[in-house]
């Protein structure tokens, strides 16, 4: 039962991983007793379980996610959301509002109107059918202040790191508020403009060097290092440019 | 109107041909991955004079809904020349030659993609010839696959794409311009290198059975070389981040020591 590559190696779709008694876990596929990939990423192996972590790809949504979508449409009984999947999400009112909903004195309008941006939770998808949301919920609802920046959603779960180091961390060294959406979607919200460019600057290098060795402390050294710069006289004119992009 | 001479002779009896390659030789190929910033995948390939450029986007919403598949995502695919992608100005209309190139470049990319993931989605694939010169079908299939790596879409394998034919009595590999123009047979080829399976054979032209076996030999093995080409594209877009991140971790961690 060879293992042909090494863990963390660059695979590339049809590559060999493994022959013999192995299972297939993401994106992977299984053809007689042959693991190969099936996308661009990096190996992984749990005991008998071999996976590829993606390093680029859409958002597949799943129940108890947490997204940040944007109100594209707006029916009779709910809205349309945009959350960066192949799949139109619906947020239903009765899933909104606290009481039952009348259509004679509810206007969809007041509560959600075209263009918000909202944070929700998938409360049911199938591959039949598309998402469902709730905005009820501690932290859910319309978004009214912040910036919100995208990033591939396959990198996520770098921005979280592991067990929320690498978002702990930027928690603590800006002050801000912080809501990463499953969908590659991340709500920034903070006392100052400038503590939020930080944030965004230290978002797009973690989506520009995930998979590294040692990314949360290089990422608090940029951060106390722009701090420092800031707080010299030196106000951080060069970097709020580049992140407003 | 202008029209092209065919040369004296398209392969001299040493088998040297018009461009200076053996009857066995790819033309020079360069890919990139990853070259436009608003396609969820794209590709750039150079072979010879040719240069194509490749856009996918997807899994997506299909508009107009009714082409939604139940139980598998559509795959979508144009194939399109720009009006000065030859010597005489191309009308920008799609021809009946690219409608029919769409078709059969979207079938010869269908069997590699784990379409049944993502029911009722698009995935579209675009591809645009800035300049042609033979083969650039073979050409946008290997372009294509590597958008579709790229685009982060569950493959089978990556789909590699060449055309053999027969020049002056001469089998020969991956044909130029003016040996697909003047020359005897063209047969354009695709594989899925790693279970040698075709998923597009096309030919022009008049060959014996024994020269349709040789040149599709010929043929399959110009795929096998296109295939390590695009892996190695694949691994040089994605390790390149990797590598200049690692040579910073070791500087910084450099630096730490000297300030200790």
């Amino acid at each position: 039962m060879p293992i042909f590559l090494e863990k963390k190696q660059l695979v590339t779709p049809g590559e060999l991983l493994a022959e013999g008694d192995y299972i297939a876990g993401d994106n992977t596929y299984k053809e007689d007793d042959k693991i190969l990939a099936s996308r661009v990423g990096l190996i992984g192996i749990e005991g008998q379980r071999l996976y590829v972590t993606a390093l680029k790809g859409c958002y597949i949504p799943s129940v108890g996610d947490f997204v940040i979508g944007k109100v594209v449409d707006i029916s009779m009984s709910g809205w349309v959301v945009d959350i960066n999947a192949p799949y139109e999400a619906m947020l239903f009112v009765s899933d909104v509002i606290e009481r039952s909903f009348n259509p004679q004195r509810d206007v969809l309008t007041q509560i959600y109107n075209l263009g918000d941006l909202v944070k929700a939770k998938v409360i049911a998808y199938d591959r039949t059918r598309g998402p469902i949301l709730t905005t009820r919920g501690s932290g859910l609802g319309k978004i009214t202040r912040g910036r919100v920046v995208g990033i591939t959603p396959a990198k996520i779960p770098r921005v979280i790191g592991a067990r929320g180091s690498m978002v702990n961390m930027l928690k603590q060294e800006t002050n801000c508020y912080i809501g990463i959406g499953q969908n590659g979607r991340i709500l920034v919200s903070g006392v100052t403009p400038e503590d939020e460019d930080l944030v965004i600057l230290a978002i797009r290098k973690i989506e520009a060097e995930a998979h590294t060795l040692g990314l949360t402390d290089r990422i608090r050294g940029l951060i106390q290092e722009v701090k420092s710069k800031r707080e010299g006289g030196n106000v951080s004119s060069s970097t709020s440019r580049e992140t407003n992009r | 109107m202008f029209q092209v001479q065919p040369p004296e002779k398209l392969i001299d009896e040493r088998g040297m041909r018009v461009d200076g390659r053996s009857p066995y030789d790819l033309r020079p190929i360069k890919l990139e991955v990853g070259v436009l910033e608003n396609a969820d995948g794209s590709a750039y390939i150079e072979q010879g004079k040719n240069k194509i450029l490749v856009a996918v986007y997807g899994p997506r919403e299909v508009h107009p809904k009714h082409l939604a598949l139940p139980d598998r995502a559509t795959i979508r695919c144009r194939y399109h020349m720009a009006p000065f992608s030859t010597d005489t100005r191309k009308s920008p209309a799609p021809s009946r030659r690219e409608i029919e190139l769409s078709k059969i470049i979207r079938e010869a990319l269908e069997p590699s993609i784990f379409a049944e993931l993502y029911p009722r989605t698009t995935i579209d694939v675009f591809i645009e010839v800035l300049q042609s010169d033979g083969g650039t079908r073979g050409a946008g299939i290997t372009a294509a696959s590597l958008a579709l790596a790229d685009a982060g879409i569950p493959l089978r394998d990556l789909v590699a794409g060449c055309a053999a034919g027969k020049v002056e009595n001469w089998i020969v590999l991956d044909l130029n311009d003016l040996e697909d123009k003047f020359g005897n047979a063209d047969l354009p080829v695709a594989l899925l290198p790693r279970t040698s399976e075709l998923t597009l054979l096309q030919m022009d032209g008049m060959l014996s059975s024994e020269e349709f076996e040789e040149a599709l030999k010929l043929a399959i093995e110009g795929c096998r070389q296109i295939h390590t080409m695009q892996r190695e594209a694949l691994r040089q877009k994605y390790s390149a981040v990797r590598e200049v991140a690692e040579e910073e971790a070791v500087e910084s961690e450099a630096e730490k020591k000297e300030e200790a």
